[in-house]
């Protein structure tokens, strides 16, 4: 009996490593979680794409929920994003707001010129800054924030129809419930 | 052979000089460039998750550093600077991650499996040492397989 506990040992081993593999497939290794849902979405003051002029500021958003959705005209993943907001976009119930992260200006204009534009509204953070304030560290991401400036949901990376329905609609749709 | 070997070493110190011309920080003295050093070190990039923000040449880690030398300029401490990175980005950001409830298992995870371990050759070897002399007739010659 006692010969067998190496086996059972390697058994173990072999069942501890079978775990770890299926546990990394299960989730995606990348994903860190935000330390910032329900916590309130951080001040900003950020220019608008098309009227660098103008600011919006997290305080002007306040009253209703919307949707922060991080791109950059760099960013390959943001491209395989954009056709599902363009389809969806509209239909999920509240405001999209881009968020044109380290991006030229130029280029986000052409790039959203050439593929459509989904947003309500672009804010532009050329320098990274305020990204930083959000916990961003890889476009595409995108933030649920609520009426009281409280962010209820992250996503990152890119959101797909599935993400969409299963994580982001019924997130939208406890908020409504909340304030009628 | 060596000439092969040189021109390695020679282009790893090319690559060296680069990495450093290529994100100057005016730090104030060599002391503070040591602390920056060190911390930088132990601060995970979140990009290329096995690098950290000392090494890695994400665009990201870059701006991450330089909004440590900011930190640092205005006075934080090394704490207070960790301590804005976790509000953000959680404790991944830490290679120390700190000792709390859901990560007792990664501290003491190892020393539990060590005294396991241990206690597995400590019952092994006395088992051994009782019938070495009691059991010895009925066993079979000693056929090398024990383990």
């Amino acid at each position: 009996m006692s010969r067998l506990i190496p086996f059972f040992g390697f058994l173990l081993l072999v069942a501890l490593f079978g775990f770890g593999i299926w546990w990394n497939t299960q989730h995606d290794q990348r994903e860190v979680p935000s330390p910032l849902i329900n916590k309130p979405a951080p001040a900003f003051v950020l220019p608008k794409l098309d009227d660098p002029a103008q600011t919006v500021s997290r305080d002007a958003l306040l009253g209703k929920p919307y949707l922060i959705n991080v791109f950059a005209s760099w960013c390959v993943a943001c491209g395989e994003e954009h056709p599902v907001l363009m389809a969806q976009g509209k239909s999920i119930g509240v405001p999209v707001i881009g968020y044109n992260y380290k991006d030229d200006a130029s280029d986000a204009k052409n790039w959203l010129a050439q593929h459509g534009n989904p947003y309500n509204m672009v804010i532009v953070d050329r320098e990274g800054r305020t990204a930083i304030d959000f916990g961003v560290y890889g476009a595409p991401e995108s933030f649920l924030v609520d009426g009281k400036g409280i962010i209820r949901y992250k996503r990152i990376g890119p959101l797909t129809p599935e993400a969409i329905e299963k994580e982001l609609k019924p997130a939208i749709a406890a908020l409504a419930k909340e304030s009628p | 052979m060596r000439r092969v070997l040189l021109l390695v070493s020679m282009c790893l110190f090319a690559c060296i000089a680069i990495a450093q011309a290529i994100d100057p920080l005016p730090f104030k003295d060599h002391a503070q460039e040591v602390r920056f050093q060190n911390l930088t070190r132990e601060l995970r990039c979140l990009v290329c998750q096995n690098e950290n923000l000392a090494d890695s040449n994400a665009d990201l880690a870059r701006d991450l550093r330089h909004e440590v030398f900011n930190l640092m300029q205005q006075g934080k401490s090394d704490e207070e600077i960790k301590q804005y990175l976790v509000d953000r980005y959680s404790d991944f950001v830490l290679y120390d991650p700190p000792v709390q409830g859901s990560t007792l298992l990664l501290w003491f995870g190892p020393l539990v499996i060590l005294l396991a371990g241990a206690a597995v050759v400590v019952v092994t070897v006395r088992r051994r040492a009782r019938p070495a002399n009691a059991a010895m007739d009925d066993r079979p010659a000693d056929e090398g397989d024990d383990w």
